[in-house]
């Protein structure tokens, strides 16, 4: 009887399961995340540029939080949403919640209300959520017309008339930064639309994913700053110096990127190999 | 200590968060159970925010408080809302397209004019840098006017990418290579930051044994 062929360990390394890879990219994440080692993250030129945008509204501005995302993106996101309402309100600035994803609007009010009660700020004075309404475009130019004509109350069934933190606010013209949380197209709407008809300071927190469509906006100018997946969220994390999830999470990230490099140079210096032999 | 909801819903998070990783090892009935589950309460959750975000508040509230002429014309949006229906039935489906006209028409105005005024001009606008000198920021405006020139003769295809056009192409397609490799970079970041949201929900929530 004739015994298998002998693979060799670029062969082997060819076929390799890919539950073993799953399984060594699993410890290699939750490692570093159980050990809860970190290192300060020193901020990146958009990031900072976001951070300044914030920065630069005054006690009573209104800044407007938009929720472009979903459950899907949340461990991204949500991050930098929760730092970026913390600066808002530690500056005293108030906050208009919408949402253009209806099914993601409900984590967007969850950290409103956590870091509100945070700052001890009162619903309807210091900030309020809008809610949602369908049909992006139409809400988006509808608001640079006037606000109420779109969302005549507030989540709740409250006219905005009788919101304290609505007295005065109108159109985009009242709105001082929208700060938009993208998974998704929104963005390029928020831009096109908004920014580019109502001439509305704008700035974003994307998912990874989405960051390089946006950093030709960035690079243009059309928006202020922008903070991209979780290492943005680390970043800024660390300039309002609050730390939390992002920040905790970049060892594991540094890890696994490590791995993943490792896998690749493997998978080519294999594919080289078992070619060259074959 | 948090409520029995509390608990149960993180437990249940918990449960719901293996069943989908486990389709990693392979396709399994918890697998299936948590997906369904998620399009399922997707879908329904999507149903109600439509009802009282949208179909209540600005059509029928609207046509019950209003008076004069805004009462009636918000019966026009409402009736294409109706007819758009109408695909349900082959008989009438062809209704269905006056809405779908309505709808294609406004995208296609509204999206030409953003296109033009706040995506091609502004990038055009942003690609005609200056190069004064020798510094970082000129070299950095050289690269990007190359990249950008390269890459859309990488893209004319009425003519055969040989001489000028070729040499030019073969430099696009580097920029473009480099282009992919962010994308795909940034991609596998996100991939991973899932992972750690839904590992640190595992670790601090449910099992408690991370701060």
């Amino acid at each position: 009887m004739e015994s298998a062929p002998k693979r060799g360990f670029w062969e082997a390394m060819n076929n390799l399961d890919r539950r073993i890879i799953f399984l060594i990219l699993l410890v290699c994440v939750a490692i570093p995340l159980l050990l809860n080692v970190g290192a300060p993250i020193p901020p990146t030129r958009p990031v900072q540029l976001a951070y300044d945008a914030v920065e630069s509204l005054e006690a009573g501005d209104v800044m407007m939080v938009s929720i472009d995302f979903d459950a899907t993106s949340a461990p991204e996101l949500m991050p930098m949403l929760r730092s970026a309402l913390r600066h808002a309100f530690s500056k005293d600035v108030k906050v208009a919640m919408l949402g253009h994803i209806a099914i993601g609007l409900p984590l967007g009010h969850m950290a409103l209300e956590e870091i509100a009660a945070e700052y001890d700020k009162e619903y309807g004075i210091d900030y309020v959520d809008l809610g949602y309404r369908p049909g992006y475009i139409a809400v988006m130019i509808a608001m640079g017309r006037d606000i109420g004509d779109i969302f005549a109350s507030d989540y709740r069934g409250t006219p905005l008339a009788e919101l304290p933190v609505m007295t005065g606010v109108r159109s985009y013209d009242d709105i001082e930064l929208l700060f938009g949380f993208e998974h998704g197209a929104v963005i390029d709407y928020w831009v096109r639309y908004t920014q580019a008809r109502f001439s509305q300071r704008m700035t974003f927190g994307t998912t990874a994913v989405m960051a390089p469509d946006a950093y030709p906006y960035l690079q243009a100018g059309q928006i202020e700053g922008l903070v991209g997946g979780l290492k943005g969220a680390a970043e800024y994390e660390n300039l309002i110096g609050h730390l939390g999830l992002a920040t905790r999470g970049m060892p594991a990230q540094q890890w696994a990127h490590l791995l993943v490099i490792g896998f690749i140079v493997l998978g080519n210096l294999g594919y080289f190999f078992t070619r060259r032999k074959n | 200590m948090g409520s029995m909801g509390t608990i149960i819903g993180t437990w249940l998070a918990g449960f719901l968060t293996l069943a989908i990783l486990s389709f990693l090892y392979k396709d399994n009935p918890f697998y299936k159970l948590a997906e369904h589950l998620y399009v399922g309460v997707s879908a329904g959750y999507w149903l109600i925010y439509v009802v009282f975000f949208d179909v209540k508040p600005m059509l029928i509230d609207t046509f019950m408080n209003e008076t004069g002429f805004e009462k009636w014309i918000i019966l026009i949006p409402g009736a294409l809302g109706l007819i758009m229906l109408s695909r349900w039935f082959p008989k009438i489906a062809w209704l269905s397209r006056w809405p779908i006209a309505f709808t294609v028409g406004i995208g296609a105005g509204l999206g030409i004019t953003a296109n033009l005024q706040g995506y091609v001009l502004p990038q055009v606008t942003a690609t005609l840098l200056p190069v004064t000198g020798f510094t970082v920021t000129d070299l950095s405006n050289i690269v990007l006017v190359i990249g950008v020139v390269t890459t859309l003769m990488y893209f004319y295809f009425s003519k055969p990418h040989k001489g000028v056009l070729g040499a030019g192409a073969r430099i696009g397609i580097v920029f473009i290579m480099i282009s992919f490799g962010a994308s795909f970079g940034y991609t596998l970041m996100a991939r991973i930051s899932l992972l750690i949201g839904r590992l640190h929900f595992l670790f601090h929530d449910l099992l408690h044994i991370l701060d």
